[in-house]
C-alpha cells in the first residue's frame, strides 16, 4: 500500500465538499447573494422612510445583518443536505463510506464545508449591501462568533435532513416547513419588540431568533435580548445538534444498514 | 502461519422477515482468485457489503488481512478495494479529480504516478480529464475499477463487474484483473457469467438463501457434481428414453454419464435397440451444470 498521512482523509472530504459547491458557485453562491439583495431592495424601498429600529437605526441598516444571517443559515443547511441526498440517491455515497474515515471526520468535513459556503454567501451579501447601505460593525467578534455558530448548527441540521430524507420531496418538506418558517419568523425582517407580547414570547422558543439577534448585536451594539443569553442558547443548540448528528452517524443510521 | 485474506465467521443478517445471511463461515487465502456465486437474492452483495462495512451483521465476525471490519475498521478498509455492482459516479468531477479524491480518502496525498499507471492499464489515459458524465457506461465501469485500486489494496472484491459490459471490455478487464492476481492480489468475484467464474476462479463458494451450500476448488466441484453428456439425434427417440436418456426437442435425447469409457457401451445399446442414431454431440462438464445441480440439491 502507498504511504499515508493522518487526517488526509478528513482534509480530502472537506476539500471535495468545498470543491463541489465551488464548481457550481453561480448557483450556490452568486444566486443566494442576488436573492438577498432583492429582499433588501424591495423592503428598503417600501419601509425605510417609515420604520426605524432601536430608536435611530434606519430600517435598511437593520435589515442587512438579518439578511446576511439568513443567507448564512439557509446556505449552510442547503450545502450538507443537498450534497448528502444527491450522493444517497445517485449511490456515490459509497465512495465516502468505503474508505477508512471515522464518523467524526465525516461530520466535521460536511459541517465545515457547509459553514464555509454559508460564510461565503453571507460575506457576499454583506459586501454588496455595503455598497448601498451604511452598515456599522460595533463588535466584529460577536458577528463572527454567531455567523460561525449559525453555520455549524445549520450544517449539522443539513446532515440530519440529508441522511433522514430518502427523496428530494422529503428534503424540500424539511426545508419549507421547518427551516424556512423558523428563519422567517426569527426577526430577520423586524425587531420582535414590534410584535404583540404573545408573539414576542413565542419568538423566544425559536433558536433562530437568538442566532440573528446575537449576530445583529455585533453590528449595532444593541439587540432585542442579551447577546450572552443568545450565545448560551446558540451554544446549547450546537451541543444538542452535534450530539444528535454524531449519534446518528455513529449508528450508521440510513447509511450503514 | 499466513493470515487469511478474508475470514468470515458465523455471519448472520436479517432484514425484517428476510434472512439475508444465515451464519456464513468462509476463509479465503491470500493470493486466491475466489468466486462467490449464487442466484439473485442469495446474499452475495449483503456479504460483500458486510465485508466493506456498508452492512452491519447481526452476529458473527469478519476480518480482512487479519483486521476486524468493526473493531479495526480503518486497517480493514485500507486492505480492501471494492468494485460495486451499481454503475455509480460523482457527476461533479473529472476522472483524475475523482481518483485523487479517492486516494485522499485513504490517506494518500501524492498518488499521481500510480493513478497514471492504473489509467494506462485500464485504457483511460485519454479520458483522465473528462467529466464522469461524458463517459460511456463501459468507461464508467473502468473508472469504478480504478477507484477500487487507488490505495493498492491487497484484497479486491468485484461485485458483478462485467454486468452489461461488451465483450472487448470484458476481456480487457479480465486480463487486468488476472495480472493483479498474478502480482499477489486476492480477488473475490461475484458474477452471473458462470463460464467466467469457471475460467478464472481457483475456488468457488455457492450461496443460496444466505447460506454456503457448496465450497470447493473449481476442479473438485466440476468432478463432484457435473457429468459428461452425450446428445444423440435418434430416428426413434422413445427407444433412447427407454435406455435412460432424457428427451429434448427435435428428436434429440440426452444421456448423462461419469466417464467417456461408458460411451462405447451406450452406443452399442442404442444400436441393439434400433434407435437409429443420425447425429451426436459430446458435452464437457461445466460450472453451469454444477450450479444447477447444487441449487437443486440445496
Amino acid at each position: 500500500m502507498a504511504p499515508e498521512s493522518p487526517l488526509t482523509g478528513f482534509r480530502t472530504l472537506l476539500y471535495k465538499e468545498t470543491l463541489r459547491f465551488w464548481k457550481v458557485s453561480f448557483q450556490t453562491v452568486a444566486a443566494p447573494v442576488l436573492n438577498a439583495l432583492l429582499f433588501l431592495l424591495i423592503f428598503s424601498h417600501v419601509l425605510d422612510r417609515h420604520v426605524t429600529v432601536y430608536g435611530e437605526v434606519a430600517y435598511t441598516s437593520f435589515l442587512v445583518p438579518g439578511l446576511v444571517m439568513m443567507s448564512v443559515l439557509q446556505n449552510a443547511f442547503a450545502n450538507s443536505s443537498s450534497s448528502l441526498i444527491q450522493s444517497k440517491i445517485t449511490g456515490n455515497i459509497i465512495f465516502v463510506l468505503l474508505p477508512p474515515l471515522s464518523y467524526r471526520e465525516f461530520y466535521a468535513a460536511y459541517v465545515i464545508a457547509s459553514t464555509l459556503r454559508g460564510l461565503m454567501v453571507g460575506a457576499g451579501v454583506l459586501a454588496v449591501s455595503a455598497l448601498f447601505v451604511e452598515v456599522p460593525m460595533a463588535n466584529p467578534l460577536w458577528v463572527l462568533a454567531f455567523a460561525v455558530m449559525g453555520g455549524i448548527i445549520l450544517g449539522s441540521f443539513g446532515v440530519i435532513a440529508g441522511i433522514w430524507a430518502d427523496k428530494f420531496d422529503q428534503l424540500a418538506a424539511f426545508q419549507n416547513f421547518l427551516i424556512m418558517p423558523l428563519t422567517m419568523l426569527s426577526g430577520v425582517f423586524y425587531s420582535i419588540h414590534s410584535l404583540p407580547q404573545f408573539w414576542q414570547d413565542v419568538s423566544h422558543f425559536n433558536p433562530f431568533f437568538f442566532m440573528i439577534d446575537g449576530f445583529r448585536y455585533g453590528f449595532f451594539g444593541q439587540s432585542d435580548t442579551s447577546p450572552w443569553l443568545s450565545l448560551g442558547v446558540v451554544s446549547l443548540c450546537f451541543v444538542v445538534l452535534a450530539a444528535l448528528t454524531l449519534a446518528m452517524l455513529a449508528r450508521g443510521y440510513k447509511l450503514r444498514s | 502461519m499466513t493470515v487469511p485474506a478474508i475470514r468470515i465467521h458465523g455471519v448472520a443478517k436479517r432484514y425484517g422477515a428476510l434472512q439475508a445471511l444465515g451464519g456464513v463461515d468462509l476463509e479465503i487465502g491470500q493470493g486466491e482468485f475466489f468466486g462467490l456465486l449464487g442466484p439473485n437474492g442469495a446474499g452475495k452483495t449483503t456479504l460483500i457489503s458486510a465485508l466493506s462495512g456498508l452492512v452491519r451483521p447481526d452476529s458473527g465476525t469478519l476480518a480482512i488481512m487479519g483486521h476486524d471490519v468493526v473493531a479495526d475498521y480503518r486497517n480493514a478498509r485500507r486492505n480492501l478495494g471494492v468494485v460495486p455492482q451499481e454503475l455509480v459516479f460523482d457527476p461533479f468531477f473529472s476522472v483524475r479529480e475523482l481518483l485523487r479524491i479517492q486516494s485522499g480518502y485513504f490517506g494518500i496525498r501524492s498518488n499521481d504516478d500510480w493513478i497514471d499507471e492504473i489509467l494506462a492499464s485500464l485504457d483511460l489515459t485519454h479520458k483522465a480529464n473528462a467529466n464522469m458524465r461524458a463517459l460511456s457506461g463501459g468507461m464508467k465501469r473502468r473508472v469504478l475499477v480504478a477507484q477500487a485500486l487507488v490505495h493498492r489494496p491487497p484484497v479486491i472484491v468485484l461485485d458483478e463487474p462485467t454486468a452489461g459490459v461488451d465483450v472487448e471490455l470484458r476481456q480487457g478487464l479480465w486480463q487486468f484483473i488476472r495480472k493483479l492476481n498474478r502480482d499477489g492480489h486476492t480477488i473475490v468475484l461475484t458474477t452471473h457469467y458462470l463460464e467466467e467464474a469457471e475460467t478464472l476462479c481457483g475456488r468457488i463458494a455457492m450461496l443460496k438463501s444466505g447460506k454456503v451450500v457448496a465450497l470447493d476448488t473449481t476442479d473438485n466441484l466440476l468432478r463432484r457434481f457435473a457429468t459428461h453428456s452425450l446428445r444423440a439425434r435418434l430416428a426413434h427417440p422413445e427407444r433412447g428414453v427407454v435406455l435412460g436418456g432424457r428427451a429434448a426437442e427435435g428428436g434429440w435425447v440426452e444421456f448423462a454419464f461419469d466417464s467417456y469409457a461408458e460411451v462405447e457401451s451406450l452406443l452399442a445399446r442404442l444400436r441393439e435397440a434400433g434407435a437409429g442414431l443420425t447425429e451426436m454431440q459430446l458435452g464437457e462438464p461445466d460450472l453451469e451444470r454444477v450450479f444447477v445441480e447444487v441449487m437443486n440439491r440445496a
